[in-house]
């Protein structure tokens, strides 16, 4: 194989990934050249910055040589520097969500009135893209990629083309990210980025589906594991979701400023089927296929049902895609789609609570392994939190209650909820699982794993909780009337009356911060100092500790 | 059918992935765009003047929107604390619309109007100077930085190519308009009162001497809500039920 390698004349991703490194840093050049647009010119900059070091990493690993990750039965230096990027970004992401919560709750100290870049406007979507794109991306890119050479026994195809996507779409994330801070944005939440950001990452996205898709192609394996099915349609699903919504009209090509395409309540829509689906696809199916490989794989069991596998996988992306309209209920939204959007949220509630129950029944015969194995229960508790938010979902898209929980912190409760404890937990309990597996090492303290669960835990019950009362209490104030007829509290007065329950939520952010500082601790003492694995790796990751 | 067969062929997985994913898209949302009656027929709307619609861009750029919603719902207590419920027409000029889906702070779609400039002015630069109890950054800034726009033109033009109904006129005349609004002593005010119907043209960051960007967004923050005419619009009309 070594052989092959070495002799091979002509190899595309040997031509494309430079090619594309090159194109990328010769339109920042000239965009930092002749940019009359001050913003623009430092995006440029840190774009052609970008390039120029991967072009540089790229010519010191290919240059005349094979690096040794490229002699390996499956390519697992892309998944290593996954991981790496996860955790930086989880804990830059989280940082941020903590100090705007404590902006929320100490305006007087958090806010400075000469750094316009520090305002809440701000690092709002620097916080959400952070966790999520940056964070959650980052982690679905790297287990997508040790997944389906798992379980389809092949290597990834296109050589180095894993490496474009890898550092692409971290550059990406560091353009949205510098961007958001110097005011550009597209001000639709979660697709925040500008036109040539979203230009860059739909050249990453395709190189991202060649990629998967190709080594499904190649694989040797006759069947498509289930895990793969859902890697498959968050790639394909966030594809055309983001081409879609993110259609715009430039001011000039040397603008960073474009207009969206569609308005008013088209634009509305057309962002909701976008942003809901940026949950379904992104932050649930892509996180369902780490859960249909990991928890089997960690207790050791199959998966409980491959009937309910099949029922879950086609039901569930039926029906999220309709879901969109429930963020907008009783607005100029025409009712018809509204209703549409309702019914549709509902029924979704059974594909979801199928998907939990298939993965919490795969611990059957194992379930005595959550009380020694503190990484199983970290990704159990997960699905757990799923099945808790994908029901509470459904819950508030019924109009009645919607009408008192839009618009208030329910919905940032609810979101939290979901993205904590199902997305956070099952991303740690994958990465507690990779490290060791990765570097062949054993996991340095089972010990810190049981104290993130537990400060994180009650991290993120505080966090619900309070935004839950606040949000209820928020609704019924804001439609409480006095004897008289008239309404009863001040807009200034509820906002008062939020106080005490921000900073408990801050506190919350904080502990489940803590928990994620004592995680990126353990996996690098696991990676520096730890023990190097004496028995296979596989039988590692079960040996209950 | 075999489902097996899926699972052997990643190509048709693939298509029958992107087949099913479609069909809710393109039921729900298709029809919003030739449905008659999504947007309703209301008079009074007109396109966004040149520095309301620099304003609108700084309210964007600031991520107002993470705070503050533009979309007052169908509900009795909206309608008594906000005023009238929106109107699919009054946003049909937005790109990006503005809606927002969080409440920290009060619902924009009509402040226009409710409060002075002045107050605009002193809120912005300390909010809790003005509201105690407000949460809001601060927005000092906006009221020493001059106003960038050397671009207002081709901003006109790009809105232009998405669909807002932007006359030759209008956009031949785009920075002298901006200047005419905030500042009403200049020749142009006549002609750009002509071109934007309900304009209102003053100095709105109390400082006369520059344009500022503080003049711009409170340019914009006061007509939000106030162009549709809702004497002549009657929602039980059949051409408005939806």
């Amino acid at each position: 194989m070594r052989a092959e390698v070495a002799q091979s004349p002509w190899r595309f991703d040997h031509f494309v990934v430079p090619l594309t490194i090159f194109l990328g840093l010769a339109a920042s050049l000239a965009e930092a050249a002749r940019s009359p647009d001050p913003r623009m010119v430092v995006q440029a900059w840190t774009f052609g910055a970008c390039m120029a070091a991967i072009g540089v990493w790229y010519m010191w690993m290919y240059a005349g040589r094979t690096p040794d990750d490229e002699k390996q039965k499956y390519a697992d230096a892309v998944v290593k520097a996954g991981v790496g990027a996860s955790m930086f970004w989880g804990i830059a992401g989280m940082l941020v969500g903590v100090i705007i919560a404590l902006q929320l709750s100490f305006p007087h100290w958090f806010y400075f009135a000469d750094l316009p870049w520090t305002n809440f406007g701000r690092l709002r979507p620097l916080h959400t893209s952070a966790v999520i794109f940056a964070f959650g991306g980052n982690v679905l890119i790297a287990t997508s990629f040790y997944v389906v050479q798992r379980t389809c026994h092949a290597r990834l195809f296109g050589g180095s083309l894993s490496w474009l996507v890898f550092w692409g779409y971290n550059t990406f994330i560091v353009l949205a990210g510098t961007g958001y801070l110097l005011g550009i944005t597209e001000g639709r939440e979660y697709a925040e980025p500008e036109w040539y950001a979203d230009l860059w990452l739909t050249v990453i996205w395709v190189c991202y589906l060649v990629t998967f898709l190709g080594t499904l192609i190649k694989r040797k394996e006759p069947h498509i594991y289930v895990a793969n099915w859902f890697y498959l349609a968050f790639i394909v699903t966030i594809a055309v979701l983001h081409i879609v919504n993110n259609l715009s009209m430039p001011v000039s090509l040397l603008e960073t400023k474009s207009y969206s395409l569609f308005s008013g309540v088209q634009d509305a829509l057309t962002q909701w089927w976008y942003g809901h689906n940026a949950v379904g696809f992104f932050l649930t199916a892509g996180f369902l296929g780490i859960m249909y490989y990991f928890i089997p794989k960690r207790a050791e069991r199959p998966v409980y049902s491959y009937r309910l596998s099949i029922i879950h996988f086609w039901s569930l992306i039926f029906i999220y895609i309709w879901a969109g309209p429930h963020h907008l209920l009783y607005t100029a939204l025409p009712e018809w789609a509204q209703t549409l959007g309702m019914t549709f949220s509902i029924i979704l509630w059974m594909p979801s609570w199928g998907g939990m129950i298939n993965g919490l029944m795969t611990l059957s015969g194992a379930w005595d392994k959550l009380r020694t194995d503190p990484v199983l229960r970290m990704l159990v508790v997960s699905v757990a939190f799923y099945g808790m938010a994908t029901f509470e979902g459904p819950a508030m898209s019924i109009k009645a209650v919607n009408a008192l929980s839009h618009y208030t912190n329910w919905t940032i409760g609810h979101v939290h909820s979901g993205a904590l404890g199902w997305v956070g937990y099952v991303s740690f309990g994958a990465l507690y699982c990779l490290v060791p597996w990765l570097w062949k090492k054993k996991l340095y303290s089972n010990t810190l794993v049981e104290w993130h669960f537990w400060i994180s835990t009650l991290g993120i019950v505080l966090y619900i909780t309070s935004m839950w009362v606040a949000g209820i209490m928020q609704g019924l104030m804001w439609r409480a009337y006095n004897e008289f007829g008239f309404l009863e509290y001040a807009f200034s007065e509820v906002v008062q009356s939020m106080h005490p329950y921000y900073i408990i939520r801050a506190l919350g952010g904080l502990l489940y911060l803590a928990g994620t500082l004592i995680m990126a601790f353990n996996l690098w003492k696991t990676i520096r100092s730890g023990v190097p694995a004496t028995v296979p790796a596989a039988a590692l990751a079960a040996e209950a500790v | 059918m075999n489902h097996a067969w899926l699972e052997k062929n990643s190509i048709f997985l693939l298509i029958g992935i992107i087949l099913v994913v479609a069909i809710g898209g393109a039921v729900e949302i298709a029809p919003l765009f030739w449905v008659t009656g999504t947007v309703e027929k209301v008079s009074g709307m007109r396109p966004y003047t040149p520095l309301e619609l620099e304003g609108r861009n700084i309210y964007v750029r600031e991520g107002c929107y993470g705070c503050h919603s533009q979309q007052i719902r169908t509900l009795r207590d909206e309608v008594e604390r906000y005023g009238h419920y929106s109107l699919a027409a009054e946003s049909m000029f937005d790109h990006p619309f503005q809606w927002g889906s969080e409440r920290t702070g009060p619902d924009l779609a009509r402040v226009g109007g409710k409060y002075s400039d002045q107050w605009q002015q002193a809120h912005m630069i300390d909010p809790r100077a003005v509201v105690p109890e407000s949460i809001m950054p601060p927005y000092k800034f906006l009221f020493s930085t001059p106003l960038d726009y050397r671009d207002i033109k081709n901003m006109l033009v790009a809105n232009k190519d998405v669909g807002v109904p932007y006359t030759a006129d209008q956009i031949a005349h785009a920075k002298a308009d901006l200047e005419a609004q905030a500042d009403p002593n200049t020749d142009g005010l006549d002609d750009f009162q002509k071109r934007y119907a309900k304009a209102q043209a003053r100095d709105f960051d109390g400082d006369p001497a520059r344009i500022t960007e503080g003049d711009a967004l409170i340019a914009y923050l006061q007509m939000l809500g106030t162009l549709v005419d809702f004497k002549t619009y009657h929602a039980s009309a059949p051409e408005n039920r939806r």
